[in-house]
């Protein structure tokens, strides 16, 4: 066997969860992750994340989109293709609003998009936590709090300890 | 203290009715996931797929003969030279905006009772909006060149003309289309990896799986998950006002009698809410009974549905009241003999319908006995799909057979294959949507669990600073 990827503790219930991640954060691990079958923002807020940067980079995609939407457009009719129609000016800023907002869109939602992804590391089809006893529950309605190996304070027996101390209904360890 | 939440069952809170009683996070998951997961098929599922490959099977000939011998098979003309394609194209593009209104504005304002019709509402909009775009392109007369409508280097040396409407429609179409789907699919993630966790065979487990793409439900990834559901949403409503208002352009940016009002754009974008609520309606009242989905689409959606398609449907009457106002208070001869000719000239019946369709008929939906008998809901939905689709009628066909020249007037009626290629789409369309409720969650699952009691966090003294009283409005992905 080789060395665990860490300890994880599966509960029934929402609160015993965040409970457990407040309590085990209180005895100094760091290293660690829940795993939810919906969004809990108590549980976000006791792991303490904090505020994403994909809301500024999607304002960078934005930004982005908007600036090329208008170099298309003013390059294509005013330097490129310059072709008087209808007697309008070449530079007619107000006809190009549209696109510009809609590629302005475009850019910022596949930034949203892939960023998101990015960020979250996925795709990733394999992951140790996958084979963590009864984690196919984990997208239906069990919780799972996994203490990393990668923490400074891990102990195979004292982290395994700490989590049966908990309201855990199983505890076990998570293979690399 | 976990023990007292499971022996008894939090309090139902605010989302009681908009969940049926005694759900939990197991039984939601597995209630929706087993229409996909269940071998067994419901026999109207092969029906509904039955009639609509037939008509899918209409629409593939009436393309055929269209590609053959080119678009002189409809009854276009010149000056009618949008007929049936462009009518078709507004109806369809309408129909999908209530989709991403449901998906991404009733998100914004945290309406819960979005949480159970977004998904198939999402679903409903791209098969809508893959209708809509065919006929555009099919209008071209030859489709096979539709990339030309792309600025890209070529060796024509040639751009699009980016002051015309039609290029800012293919613009909006194509974004909308793109950030529709990345909105469906980002909201399919978690509900993907369900599925592979929970399917038995392998070729299920495995193609789930490469669409779910390793997700885990990591708190982590949830945060930043709903961080970007969040930011779409916030993406995707203005985009959807643009894409409407965009469409209305076509016609309002042209100096065409019946056409230049500035009433277009707002009119145009509450009608197409209008046509969506009725469509989604359509839809979801069979599929609710079907599938037996009564305590997650309740009464209580379609009562807001109908209230929704109330309040557009007034909004839409109020521009075809404007629309005459204008056309006499301007005094401008021809915008005048426009209406006048909308009210009792060739085309008057197609206008009276659709009067008595999107204006008299809907006002049923102010009695509660109509919101909440689905049988007369449906009636008046379906009512409304007409009545949108006769109002683009009108509005194509008369203002372009009689512009200011009386020497160029020419009438238009379609032909057998204009028929065809309408009739069609829903074959399309219903191919597509039938595809999608057998393959995927109709209904989205982890959203729905966020509205069951088990999914609130109990308040406790104890707990450190993170853990505030649970907030009865935790949302979905907001």
């Amino acid at each position: 066997m080789s060395a665990p990827y860490g300890v994880i503790a599966e509960f029934t219930n929402v609160t015993a969860l965040v409970r457990a991640i407040e309590e085990v954060r209180d005895s100094g691990y760091r290293d660690m992750d829940a795993y939810t079958p919906f969004p809990v923002e108590e549980v976000s807020e006791a792991l303490g994340h904090h505020r994403s940067i994909l809301p500024l980079l999607v304002f960078c995609g934005g930004i982005l989109g908007a600036s090329g939407g208008f170099f298309l457009q003013y390059w294509t009719s005013v330097i490129d293709y310059p072709l008087n129609v209808g007697g309008r000016p070449l530079n007619s800023v107000i006809s190009f609003i549209p696109v510009v907002f809609e590629c302005t869109i475009l850019v910022a939602a596949f930034v949203a998009v892939f960023g998101m992804l990015a960020l979250n590391g996925l795709p990733r089809p394999h992951h140790p936590i996958f084979n963590a006893q009864n984690f196919a529950l984990a997208s239906r309605d069990r919780f799972f709090l996994c203490i990393e190996a990668t923490d400074p304070k891990f102990n195979l027996l004292e982290t395994r300890s700490l989590l049966e101390g908990l309201e855990a209904h199983a505890v076990s360890v998570v293979d690399e | 203290m976990s023990d007292v939440v499971r022996s008894e069952p939090a309090p139902v809170g605010v989302s009681g009715e908009i969940i049926g009683p005694g759900q939990t996070l197991g039984s939601v998951t597995d209630k929706i996931a087993s229409v996909v997961l269940n071998e067994r098929v419901p026999r109207g599922w092969w029906v509904g797929l039955g009639i609509s490959l037939a008509l899918l099977m209409v629409f593939v000939t009436a393309l055929g003969v269209l590609l053959a011998y080119g678009t002189g098979v409809w009854g276009v003309n010149v000056p009618v030279a949008w007929g049936f394609a462009i009518i078709n194209f507004v109806w369809w593009i309408g129909i999908g905006h209530a989709g991403t209104l449901i998906s991404a504005i009733l998100l914004l304002f945290r309406q819960q009772w979005r949480t159970s019709i977004n998904r198939f509402a999402e679903a409903m909009t791209l098969f809508a909006v893959a209708c809509a775009g065919l006929y555009p392109i099919l209008h071209l007369g030859r489709p096979w060149l539709a990339y030309w409508l792309f600025p890209y280097p070529n060796t024509m040396a040639m751009w699009p003309n980016f002051r015309s409407p039609l290029v800012w429609d293919v613009f909006a179409v194509t974004t909308y289309a793109t950030v529709s789907l990345m909105f469906w699919f980002i909201g399919l993630i978690p509900d993907l990896a369900t599925l592979r966790d929970r399917s038995e065979s392998l070729a299920a487990k495995k193609i789930y799986g490469i669409f779910a793409m390793g997700w885990r439900g990591s708190a982590r990834h949830w945060h930043r998950y709903e961080t970007a559901y969040l930011l779409l949403a916030a993406l995707s409503t203005p985009l959807v006002v643009s894409v409407h208002t965009i469409v209305s352009f076509d016609f309002a940016i042209s100096v065409i009698p019946g056409w230049h009002a500035t009433i277009f754009p707002p009119y145009f974008v509450a009608g197409a809410i209008f046509s969506g609520f009725a469509m989604v309606a359509t839809i979801a009242i069979p599929l609710r009974w079907a599938y037996g989905l009564e305590n997650f689409i309740t009464m209580k959606h379609l009562d807001n549905m109908a209230r929704v398609m109330l309040a557009t449907g007034l909004i839409v009457a109020y521009g075809y009241m404007m629309e005459a106002f204008f056309a006499f208070y301007s005094g401008n001869l021809f915008e005048r003999s426009m209406i006048q000719l909308r009210f009792s000239g060739p085309y008057s019946s197609a206008y009276w319908a659709l009067i008595l369709c999107n204006v008299a008929i809907p006002q049923l939906l102010w009695f509660k006995r109509v919101r909440l008998n689905t049988l007369s809901l449906l009636f008046v939905a379906v009512v409304v799909n007409i009545g949108m689709w006769l109002e683009r009628y009108v509005i194509v066909v008369t203002s372009l057979s009689n512009d200011f020249l009386p020497s160029s007037w020419e009438s238009y009626s379609p032909t057998v294959w204009d028929i065809a290629l309408y009739v069609g789409s829903f074959g399309l369309f219903g191919t597509l949507l039938f595809l999608f409720i057998r393959f995927l969650p109709m209904i989205s699952i982890f959203e729905m669990r966020t509205l069951v009691p088990e999914a609130e966090v109990e308040p406790n003294g104890n707990g450190g600073s993170g853990s505030g009283p649970a907030r009865p409005g935790s949302e979905g992905p907001s």
